[in-house]
């Protein structure tokens, strides 16, 4: 993408923030809590509780790197990807986005980390205005930043954008009706692009979509960030895809993590009995070898946000779960006695390396 | 799971083998819409026998579903019209019967699970009636029978303390859960066939996993037929006995599980295999099928996948390819089956 508009006027408000290296953490998450107030009455409205959606969630986002997050509906994936976006007010914790605090900043410093951090949301279907035409989605962001593209300039920069997302740059005047799912969803992504961010948070970005156009989708993510450099936080519950998009991978249950680590760290070597347990539910295409296939399954529901178990969140659906996991949480930490690529942060006090996908 | 034998048996298309349960016979199905006619379904046969699963792959919009509800005869219709062919049940064609007879039929004969198990039940009936009213109005139960019968049917899925269960209503129960009463209303009535039409589509992997284990059991136990409509190659690998694979209102491959796995012989059904990420390595860049599904009002003349087909040739714009036979119970609509055949699957 053209990098021309950027850094025309030395007062550009993005000057602010620093530039950051290749490898460098760009955000960094530590101890992230929302807790969604429960309450009871009409007149005089009573908390009775909280729904911990997110209860303590410590990572980094490298420059250039996809983070994946994985984890079963209602573990709190999406919640982080809110809170990010600072489209949530946090309960605890903090983000630091090149080291300042996104709780502290207001005003205009506010205004040019926002820029940086674009989302992309999964259903093409609701996230796009029926009423306007792509020009006005995707040169939406325009009018809140002006500074990027100079009105005078921005059909311009919405037909380079869906060039770069592979859509014609003649359907500017087009509605969202007219196009397909896969079609949205690069509308989807042009918008997250217009203000040249750094950061792309992809909240199930393919999910709704059929396998032949997921395939053009993921491997336009990819396309993207080689020639950009931007971060992901790719957000999904499809274990393969977020394989093969992810440099890292953070597996969340309960609103904590569970696990977290390299791509190979956590599908080949993994340590927690959930990630265990999740890799080997999914259905691998290949039917040779079905009826040998290990599967490792769950009882019972994941239990209520709103009421944890204590101690390890895992314990209550685990077939390792002991007396010591209802009374002291695991940290999230790297267990003694595991080497190699099993030596990486797992949250589990009976941490063990058990090869699930290989076996398969 | 455990008739992976059928392979060396004569297949359950065959003729000597013992009659299937159902067969579809050359199906045709469009819609007549203010816009124009949508050809839904072009000519579609397949076929399933007791104590086997039939796994129907396509994506959104290739006539799978379309299919299950012209079979089940919950199709709308208008704006939904069959134009063609024959929906034979015991060898009996069911488009020719009355609705009387098609009524006895449905529900008791064959039945069907839905994907949103959420919207399929009524929210504001308890589970227990939902499940108990199967058995007073099919079968002439009293009231305080059928409840019984409906706990017992809870027990069956798994649900846990079915008892005090029985008289929650649907909100109260989790998706995975509510997939489970689903199963249970669908076996209420002892059918011999299930069409399942995504049954776990909207469930999570773990969960997805208690389903398909549980679903498969009971076909097994109980002896039953099974279609299971999905877009998921890998819920596919695990249960089906027999893949046809559907493509713009047409099936473009049929073949038991193992071979269209090993040596796909549809460019289509090839693309597809490729294009899936893998859990086990991180692979290269996807290979992604070019282009998007066709719209059904507008399908390609010659073979509907010509335009996005890296095989294509003039034959193929303007010869609809026949389903040309490979071997028993294998077949695959390509006019260049043999050069797809040949080829290696990229994984």
């Amino acid at each position: 993408m053209a990098e021309s508009p950027n850094g025309a006027t030395s007062a550009d408000p993005r000057k602010i923030v620093k530039p950051v290296a290749q490898g460098e953490p760009i955000l960094q998450v530590r101890g992230l809590v929302k807790h969604f107030p429960i309450t009871q009455g009409i007149l005089f409205q009573k908390k009775i509780g909280a729904v911990k959606a997110v209860d303590g969630v410590t990572f980094d986002l490298m420059k250039g790197e996809t983070l994946g997050l994985v984890g079963e509906s209602g573990c709190g994936k999406s919640t982080v990807a809110r809170l990010l976006m600072n489209l949530e007010s946090i309960t605890a914790g903090s983000v630091l986005y090149k080291g300042d605090d996104l709780a502290k900043l207001s005003g205009r410093a506010l205004k040019a980390v926002r820029r940086n951090i674009q989302m992309v949301f999964q259903d093409p279907y609701t996230s796009l205005n029926p009423r306007m035409t792509v020009a006005d989605i995707i040169g939406e962001p325009y009018d809140i930043h002006p500074e990027v593209a100079p009105r005078g300039d921005r059909k311009r920069r919405v037909q380079e954008l869906l060039e770069l997302v592979g859509l014609n740059p003649e359907h500017i005047n087009r509605y969202p009706h007219q196009f397909s799912g896969g079609q949205r969803q690069r509308i989807g992504i042009a918008r997250g692009l217009a203000l040249n961010p750094e950061i792309i948070i992809a909240d199930e970005p393919v999910s709704a979509l059929d396998v032949s156009v997921q395939a053009q989708v993921v491997n336009l993510l990819e396309k993207l960030q080689n020639e950009l450099g931007l971060s992901y936080l790719f957000i999904a519950h499809d274990l393969s895809v977020v394989r093969h998009i992810s440099d890292r991978v953070a597996v969340m249950y309960l609103g904590r993590i569970a696990e977290i680590g390299t791509d190979a760290q956590i599908y080949d070597h993994p340590t927690h009995p959930y990630t265990q347990a999740l890799l080997s539910a999914v259905p691998v295409p290949d039917p040779d070898g079905r009826e040998h296939r290990e599967r490792i399954i769950l009882t019972g529901d994941v239990p209520s946000p709103a009421n944890p178990p204590s101690g390890c969140r895992f314990r209550t659906r685990c077939w390792k779960a002991q007396d010591i996991c209802a009374e002291q949480e695991p940290l999230l930490e790297i267990r003694k006695g595991l080497s190699g690529l099993g030596a990486h942060d797992s949250a589990c006090h009976f941490a063990e390396e058990k090869d699930i996908v290989g076996a398969a | 799971m455990t008739t992976i034998d059928t392979k060396n048996k004569p297949e359950g298309s065959g003729p000597a083998a013992a009659a299937p349960l159902l067969e579809v016979d050359n199906l045709h199905v469009e819609f007549r819409t203010r816009d124009g006619v949508a050809k839904a379904i072009n000519g579609v046969s397949y076929d399933v026998s007791a104590g086997e699963t039939l796994a129907v792959l396509g994506e959104s919009g290739s006539g799978k579903s379309v299919t299950a509800q012209t079979i089940m005869g919950i199709l709308d219709m208008p704006p939904g019209h069959i134009t063609g062919g024959e929906i034979r049940f015991h060898g009996k064609d069911m488009l020719k019967m009355s609705k009387e007879e098609r009524r006895k039929i449905r529900g008791q004969k064959i039945s069907m699970i839905f994907q949103d198990a959420l919207s399929a039940l009524n929210p504001v009936y308890s589970v227990g009636f939902q499940l108990a009213e199967m058995f007073t109005v099919h079968r002439g139960m009293s009231k305080k029978d059928a409840k019984l019968k409906s706990i017992e049917l809870m027990d069956q899925v798994r649900i846990p303390a079915a008892k005090d269960r029985v008289n929650d209503y649907p909100h109260q129960f989790s998706g995975g859960m509510r997939q489970r009463i689903m199963i249970a209303m669908a076996l209420a009535l002892d059918p011999e066939l299930i069409i399942a039409d995504e049954p776990t589509t909207a469930l999570d992997v773990t969960v997805q996993a208690q389903v398909m284990d549980l679903l498969a059991e009971l076909q097994r136990e109980r002896n039953m037929g099974l279609i299971l409509i999905t877009h998921d190659l890998g819920v596919v690998a695990d249960v089906a006995d027999k893949i046809a694979v559907m493509y713009a209102g047409r099936i473009v491959e049929q073949a038991p599980v193992r071979e269209l796995y090993r040596q796909p012989t549809h460019p289509y059904t090839k693309g597809l295999l490729e294009s899936i990420p893998r859990l086990d390595h991180k692979g290269r860049e996807l290979y992604a099928i070019k282009g998007l599904p066709p719209n059904l009002m507008r399908i390609p003349s010659g073979c509907a996948f010509n335009p996005r087909c890296p095989y294509a040739q003039d034959v193929c714009r303007s010869e609809i390819p026949p389903l040309h036979e490979i071997s028993v119970g294998r077949g695959s609509a390509c006019h260049f089956w043999e050069t797809v055949m040949e080829g290696e699957v990229r994984g």
